[in-house]
């Protein structure tokens, strides 16, 4: 059953995506005043399709949110706390200040932790799902997210095929942004469009709009049920357009003034709350309030975090394996 | 009743399949057909949907088994020769050594990877590949040299909870017999005393622990008496055993069929270097294969590698006899 995009979901919807815009901005302030080790990346663009997608996952689903994934993380189930203190560094993070910014997620609840390597995530995707399968649940399904760029990965390839042989009900959702860091599509792909790509594994392919609430919501929907009725894998490709550097520390100068003008520069945000007075009855005067409250709550879990501090390099356990008596630290070399 | 080695890995597969119903097995041509080498012949038939036939996708078969673990279950990988799991590298050392360090989820994966040189098997079907699993974090890596340790490790390792990279020689799957399945092992983690000597020691693994049984059966003669430690697991290297044979002989010589640079023999070395410095009358040696790739035809072969006699010429010099 698809969803509907109603007055209850579209207020739901579109509240994780202003808290992802508003952590995400909140986020680049921390790291221009120099509280954030290491990198920034934001998902500033693309919160419509991301939250589209979280929101089709339940409970109990396979979640492998990439880099811009802000919205959808909070719409699995993520806290703005577990998103700040991985940022921040607090040891009580989800990750406990051993990796950091986007690289994070509680395996256990269905959230993978995606590593840096890019199309790696696919396939673990694809192995918890073919798990669930042989301990014999039904009804699940996965989602892996992926930007343009790593449609070029051998891992993309090998787990999209995959997911094809075992028909798993997986959605592959491609982020096309328009750029992979600063390689633009023409020097990332060769095919007229990403979706042809779909006809080659033989799996269904969805083309969408992603700046657009509405569109991303209703393809998601229909592509999440097909997966759960055993239609296969599902490739899902949005266009839309990163509205931030790559990362904070990237000015973006390489993305071209026609590009912000055309279709895929509009802002989901903007064109989110358009709909939401527009449509659903929403009044400007509600949505500023909300804007304000998430704010404030953002800040509020801030200054929590900054009051953890950082992990204990001395007291901090430095084994890598869970069988304790076999790690080499044990086993007399580098005390 | 005599088993092979390449039967002691099958049987410990059928009695993990039998045994634990989180275990499954995913690799190439594994199912009907049996395997490459039929580690896995009939399983698919006494298991059915767990012993499964997997795409040419090293990447992906490594990343799947991470998902399946963190699920829950107790895959067994079988790749078809160690030197395509490079293709997989990526998720082994990334997604599946670091998971239960940045997750504290554990990540139960067992890697089989059929080793090691065989005559004609040439550059790509004869590598050994424990070193460049061994250099990461998160990796426990078996390399047994007997038919009991192929049983007793292989079950051991996907009984534990992290990732096991399991060299199997493929040299040893046919040669090597035993009368029986072992009723008791060694753990993984501890090395074993494969001869008894008091003038040198041999640290060796895998099918390099025949090669240097025979050239100390063949120093005996001389009244040579060589002590020979098969170190079971390359990672972690049971030091204590090492540098405990050492205090006795007070000469070593590491013995390796995998390339020279930066590996097991080196890191041997380099430990007993460090914390048994005084415990040595001469300095250590080692014998690796050349550092070139692994050689088609099997007269070149038969010197690429360590032999008995290249390991005799290596001891009398470090005998300085
Ligand atoms: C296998 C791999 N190669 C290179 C990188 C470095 N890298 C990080 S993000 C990125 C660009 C990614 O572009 P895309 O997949 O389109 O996602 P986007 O950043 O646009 O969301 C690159 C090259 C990486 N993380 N992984």
């Amino acid at each position: 059953m698809n969803q509907e995009l109603n007055r209850e979901t579209i207020e739901q919807a579109y509240r994780y995506m202003l808290t992802a815009r508003k952590l995400d901005e909140r986020l680049a302030q921390l790291y221009r005043a120099g509280d954030i080790f290491g990198g920034v990346f934001l998902g500033k663009g693309q919160e419509a399709l991301s939250v589209s997608v979280g929101m089709a996952l339940r409970k109990g689903d396979i979640y492998a949110p990439l880099i811009r994934d802000g919205a959808g993380r909070l719409a699995f189930g993520e806290t703005v706390l577990d998103a700040l203190r991985n940022c921040l560094g607090s040891p009580l993070g989800p990750m406990r200040a051993r990796d950091g910014n986007v690289h994070r997620g509680r395996p256990r609840e269905g959230c993978m932790a995606m590593i840096s390597h890019l199309g790696a995530s696919i396939s673990v995707v694809n192995g918890a799902l073919m798990a669930k399968r042989m301990k014999g649940e039904s009804g699940f399904m996965g989602a892996a997210c992926i930007g343009e760029g790593a449609t070029s990965t051998g891992a993309f390839h090998e787990a999209l095929n995959q997911a094809a042989i075992e028909k798993l009900p997986l959605l592959l959702v491609v982020a096309n942004n328009q750029y992979a860091y600063s390689t633009p599509t023409t020097m990332q792909f060769a095919c007229k469009k990403l979706t042809d790509k779909a006809v080659g594994y033989g799996v269904t392919a969805h083309e969408v709009d992603g700046t657009d609430l509405e569109s991303c919501w209703n393809t998601l929907q229909s592509a999440a049920r097909k997966a759960r009725e055993g239609e296969g894998p599902q490739l899902i490709v949005a266009e839309l357009l990163r509205l931030c550097g790559h990362g904070e520390h990237d000015d973006a100068h390489y993305v071209t003034d026609d590009m912000k003008q055309s279709n895929v520069g509009k802002d989901c945000m903007e064109l989110a709350r358009t709909l939401m007075t527009s449509q659903h009855g929403f009044s400007d005067q509600e949505l500023q309030e909300w804007e304000t409250s998430t704010q404030k709550d953002i800040n509020h879990s801030i200054s929590i975090v900054k009051q953890e501090g950082g992990p204990d390099p001395y007291t901090h356990s430095w084994n890598p394996l869970a069988t304790r008596e076999l790690n080499e630290q044990a086993n007399g070399i580098a005390k | 009743m005599s088993i092979t080695y390449l039967e002691a890995i099958r049987e410990a597969q059928a009695y993990l399949l039998k045994n634990d119903p989180r275990v499954y097995i995913y690799g190439q041509d594994v199912g009907a057909f049996g395997g490459a080498f039929k580690a896995t012949k009939n399983l698919a038939t006494e298991f059915p949907g767990r012993v499964i036939d997997a795409p040419i996708s090293e990447d992906a078969m490594i990343g799947s088994a991470v998902g399946a673990a963190i699920e829950g279950l107790r895959p067994i990988i079988e790749v078809q020769f160690a030197d395509f799991s490079t293709v997989g590298f990526n998720q082994m050392v990334n997604q599946a050594a670091t998971l239960f360090w940045r997750t504290e989820v554990p990540c139960p994966i067992t890697l089989r990877l059929p080793s090691g040189g065989t005559s004609g098997g040439g550059p790509f079907h004869s590598q050994c590949l424990e070193s460049i699993y061994a250099h990461f974090p998160g990796l426990i890596v078996c390399t047994p040299a007997t038919v009991e340790d192929a049983y007793s490790m292989l079950i051991e390792s996907v009984t534990l909870d992290d990732p096991v990279v399991f060299c199997e020689h493929k040299y040893l799957y046919f040669h090597l017999k035993a009368k029986s399945l072992p009723q008791e092992a060694l753990p993984i983690g501890k090395a074993r005393i494969a001869r008894e000597g008091r003038d040198m020691t041999i640290v060796t693994y895998s099918a390099m622990v025949h090669e240097c049984l025979e050239a100390a059966k063949e120093m005996a003669q001389d009244g040579i008496q060589i002590e020979v430690v098969d170190l079971r697991t390359v990672k972690p290297i049971d030091t204590d055993t090492i540098i405990a044979s050492v205090a006795r002989t007070g000469r070593l010589l590491c013995v390796a069929e995998e390339w020279p640079w930066g590996g097991v023999n080196a890191e041997v070395i380099s430990r007993v270097v460090a914390e048994g410095f005084n415990l040595l009358d001469a300095p250590p040696q080692r014998i690796n294969a050349k550092d070139t790739p692994i050689p088609y035809h099997p007269r070149l072969w038969s010197v690429h590698r360590p032999t008995a006699q290249s390991i005799i010429a290596a001891s009398r010099h470090l005998l300085r006899i």
